[in-house]
């Protein structure tokens, strides 16, 4: 049994599997269901002055058959109020003192608000608290959430005023509404802050109700932008997990949100960086009850490789992600279609003709039976033929360079790194 | 005329919503399709499915019904498991998409919705007529009607549809299915003449004096006669009429506790299994060789089995015997197992049955192809490739030029056959009528 216990700037848990601040963690009753299912931690639903809520609030992103594979909503911070919150964070801590909880905040943009609310929140037994500079829709309006996450000033300046109160470990939570996410991130640092947590959601409109014309999800008829989450935006938030945990100006450690299903994609983000993960759509769709699975899933994985600690991957694949001007030029792969386990769908021999390079031909032998033969001359080793194909390991792409050889961009050019 | 339920449920239950999304969805969309080759009508499957996935259901339809008019009734009859699904990339791991169940989904659709999906061309002024109403007449008149040709259809009975309305059990084929099809012909303007017979009450000579072109798809006629002794007793049915009078009426007087089918082929299946869902606890198919020559399709076999009709193989009927004229038994006598149906001497064994149903084939109309000075094989109309006879103008298609062995009769073969018979019988019009 390896190992799950993780330490994120002091705030430690049991397993490295929290849930991010968002509906499922608006109360204590969930919370302590939560706990009970096997969560490590849990960052709370935002804590600040209680607001007014709409309905309808979420929407979900379907493809063919699969539901939910994204997810945006407009549903804002906690509207219960503080004492409440206070409550039950103690009574969750009472009952579970070995899992992190950790507050989530967000207040006006002024010291004696944030002062407030840190002394306020303190008074109850929380790890940690996060800062909400990230929440796209309806607060940003107010000069809250993402309306300061876009601003590494102000993020900065925030970050100084929580550490000025705050007796726990402060995470900032960053918005990927901006061009770079590695300015707020290394505002955040120079602010103080022990931890960031990234991405927030996206700003989205889910889409348009082909019947009525109204926007989805739509409130009496009208819409709002909202975030958006869940297994599609995953390539959105490892990038920038990725381009953080490589920023040398970045110097804190990172707990990573953005698509996590299950642990495989906990995994990923691990070994770009992040020492602990939040997840939060794969709950609303599926229930707490996913930790299980998570929790057994990563272990297996663990001991299969002899590792003893999940803390020993973190960050082991952040070497790896570079720029594109430190790429191996000399690598070539071509597509191998291994005829035995070839179904013969030509999805492969079509996605390459209409939009790839032409490199699988179509021989059709003296029976008429069809095979399909990568010209590999010609192959770029894009790899479509194999992303579209049905069975898995029936296309794979080989290597075909000596392997010797090492010659990139930079390295051509002659550029400084 | 709604026949569905008139014998019990359908043999399979029209997808609910949930299943045809998965199902619509699990399809690969194969470039160059398998399930497209493998289909006699060419049905472009995946596009069809697609348009189910993305919500345009009259898309779909209208992909299935412009390849095969006879769309509806190919859904729910087609083996599939020997044509489109048995080609899925997907039939090696046992899990063909259901593409018959999905193409039936698509066309109740239309049926429900109602709307025509086809117009009649710009009238040509040529008159085409057809002895048939069968799937083979249908699908010829459909596509010359799209072209403008007038086309008038000769019907011997009451319903068009031919034997999708009367010979396939409606557990199979509803009959307002396969007249809902016939329905879609007559709104391109198509005349559909029931209840006229060519040969006897309108002369081939009229047709051919009074059309331009004539197009034979007359299907076969009874069941042929055993050939022996009580034959003719109060409870022998020739198949044919049997399932018609199953599925027109749900009922068949005197039908008895125990029935015997003779053959080994499909409709000697719907037949067995008409008895059953009629009532009767005892039905025995009797096959003069083993199993493995029965015509019947396997997943019919199957379903036969799963109603609880039983068989007994390498057996002749000799000899019916009756009381008062009616069936009280039938004498067998078995067969040669080597398969040559030759019967063995001092074999013979009797079964007490109430009811005998040979379904050994059908007989051929070859006097009404010699009418029309048709070149026949046997009563097998002789065509090319074309679907041409050997009078200039006159073409034949379906059933009644089926070869035994050459291709299987299948609705969907008789709807391809049509539309070929029609691009024939377009050229000839444009080209060789004078």
């Amino acid at each position: 049994m390896a190992d799950l216990s993780t330490s994120l700037a002091g705030i430690r848990s049991p397993n490295p599997f929290w849930l991010a601040s968002a509906p499922p963690t608006n109360s204590g009753y969930q919370v302590m269901r939560a706990f009970a299912a096997g969560w490590g931690g849990a960052v709370w639903k935002t804590l600040g002055d209680p607001i007014v809520n709409v309905t309808s609030r979420f929407a979900g992103l379907n493809y063919g058959a699969y539901k939910m594979i994204g997810m945006n909503n407009i549903e804002l911070i906690t509207d219960r109020p503080l004492e409440e919150n206070l409550r039950e964070i103690a009574e969750c801590k009472a009952a579970y003192p070995d899992r992190a909880i950790i507050a989530s905040l967000m207040t006006d943009c002024n010291q004696k608000s944030w002062h407030d609310l840190i002394n306020a929140v303190q008074t109850v037994p929380v790890d940690g608290f996060e800062l909400n500079f990230g929440c796209p829709h309806g607060m940003s309006e107010r000069g809250m959430g993402s309306a300061v996450g876009q601003d590494p000033e102000l993020v900065e300046q925030i970050t100084r005023w929580t550490k000025e109160a705050a007796t726990v470990p402060v995470i900032v939570k960053l918005t990927p509404n901006i061009t770079d996410v590695r300015y707020c991130a290394r505002a955040a640092a120079r602010g103080g802050a022990d931890a960031i947590s990234l991405i927030n959601t996206i700003n989205s409109l889910m889409g348009v109700d082909l019947e009525t014309w109204n926007p989805i999800p739509h409130v009496d008829g009208k819409s709002s932008h909202g975030g958006f989450c869940g297994p599609a935006i995953k390539p959105i938030a490892l990038n920038m997990v990725g381009d953080c945990a490589r920023d040398p100006a970045v110097t804190v450690p990172i707990s990573g949100i953005g698509g996590i299903q299950n642990w495989r994609d906990a995994v990923e983000f691990m070994l770009m960086g992040s020492t602990t993960v939040q997840v939060c759509t794969a709950v609303m769709r599926d229930g707490f009850r996913i930790v299980g699975d998570m929790i057994e899933g990563l272990n297996n994985y663990l001991d299969d490789r002899g590792i003893a600690a999940v803390s020993e991957i973190v960050g082991k694949t952040v070497p790896r992600f570079v720029d594109w001007n430190d790429l191996n030029l000399d690598y070539k792969i071509v597509a191998n279609i291994d005829p035995a386990t070839c179904i013969s769908c030509n999805r492969c021999y079509i996605a390459c003709e209409d939009a790839a390079h032409q490199c699988i031909d179509r021989l059709v032998d003296e029976r008429g039976e069809t095979t399909l033969k990568v010209d590999e001359e010609h192959c770029v080793g894009c790899n479509l033929c194999s992303m579209v194909c049905p069975v898995d390991e029936c296309i794979t792409m080989v290597r075909v360079d000596s392997g010797e050889s090492t010659h990139t961009w930079r390295e051509r050019l002659s550029v400084p790194s | 005329m709604d026949s569905t339920g008139v014998l019990g449920p359908p043999m399979a239950e029209p997808m609910t919503p949930l299943d045809v999304k998965v199902e619509a969805n699990r399809c690969l969309n194969c470039f160059d399709a398998p399930c497209i080759a493998a289909c006699p009508t060419s049905i472009d499957i995946p596009r069809f499915i697609r348009r189910i996935a993305q919500g345009d259901l009259a898309g779909s339809a209208r992909t299935i019904m412009e390849a095969n008019p006879l769309g509806a009734s190919c859904a729910r009859v087609c083996p599939t498991s020997e044509l489109c699904e048995g080609a899925c990339v997907y039939a090696p791991d046992n899990s063909p998409i259901r593409i018959g169940q999905l193409q039936q989904h698509a066309t109740d659709w239309l049926i429900a919705d109602g709307r025509s999906l086809f117009a009649p061309g710009k009238a040509t002024g040529k008159r085409v007529a057809v002895v048939g109403g069968g799937p083979a007449g249908l699908a010829a008149a459909r596509q010359l009607a799209v072209i403008g040709h007038a086309v008038t259809i000769f019907e011997r009975d009451e319903l068009a549809g031919g034997l999708n309305t009367y010979g396939i059990v409606p557990f199979r084929l509803p009959v307002d299915v396969a007249v809902w099809e016939a329905e879609q012909v007559r709104r391109l303007g198509v005349e559909i003449r029931t209840g006229v017979t060519v040969g006897s009450e309108i002369p081939a000579s009229a047709l051919l004096s009074d059309y331009d072109a004539v197009m034979i798809a007359c299907g076969m006629g009874k069941v042929p006669k055993l050939g022996i002794e009580g034959e003719d007793a109060k409870g022998v049915w020739d198949a044919l009429d049997f399932i018609r009078l199953a599925k027109m009426d749900g009922v068949v007087p005197g039908l008895g506790d125990t029935v015997a089918v003779i053959g080994g082929g499909n409709t000697a299946i719907d037949a067995a299994t008409a008895s059953k869902r009629l009532g009767a606890p005892h039905v025995t198919m009797f096959y003069r060789r083993g199993p493995e020559r029965m015509t019947a399709y396997d997943f019919e076999f199957e379903f036969a089995k799963s109603e609880g009709v039983e068989f007994r193989y390498n057996v002749l009927p000799n000899r019916i015997i009756t009381t008062s004229g009616c069936v009280t038994g039938l004498e067998l006598i078995r067969t040669d197992p080597e398969g040559t149906a030759r019967p063995i001497p001092g074999t013979e064994y009797v079964v007490p049955v109430d009811t005998v149903i040979p379904a050994i084939g059908q007989l051929k109309f070859a006097g009404l192809l010699d009418a029309f000075g048709v070149s026949h094989d046997h009563g097998i109309a002789v065509v090319d490739g074309e679907m041409r006879t050997n009078v200039p103008g006159v073409f034949a298609a379906g059933d009644c030029m089926f070869r035994a062995g050459a291709s299987d009769a299948m609705v969907v073969e008789a709807a391809e056959r049509g539309k070929t018979a029609a691009r024939s019988i377009d050229v000839w019009l444009r080209e060789g009528a004078h």
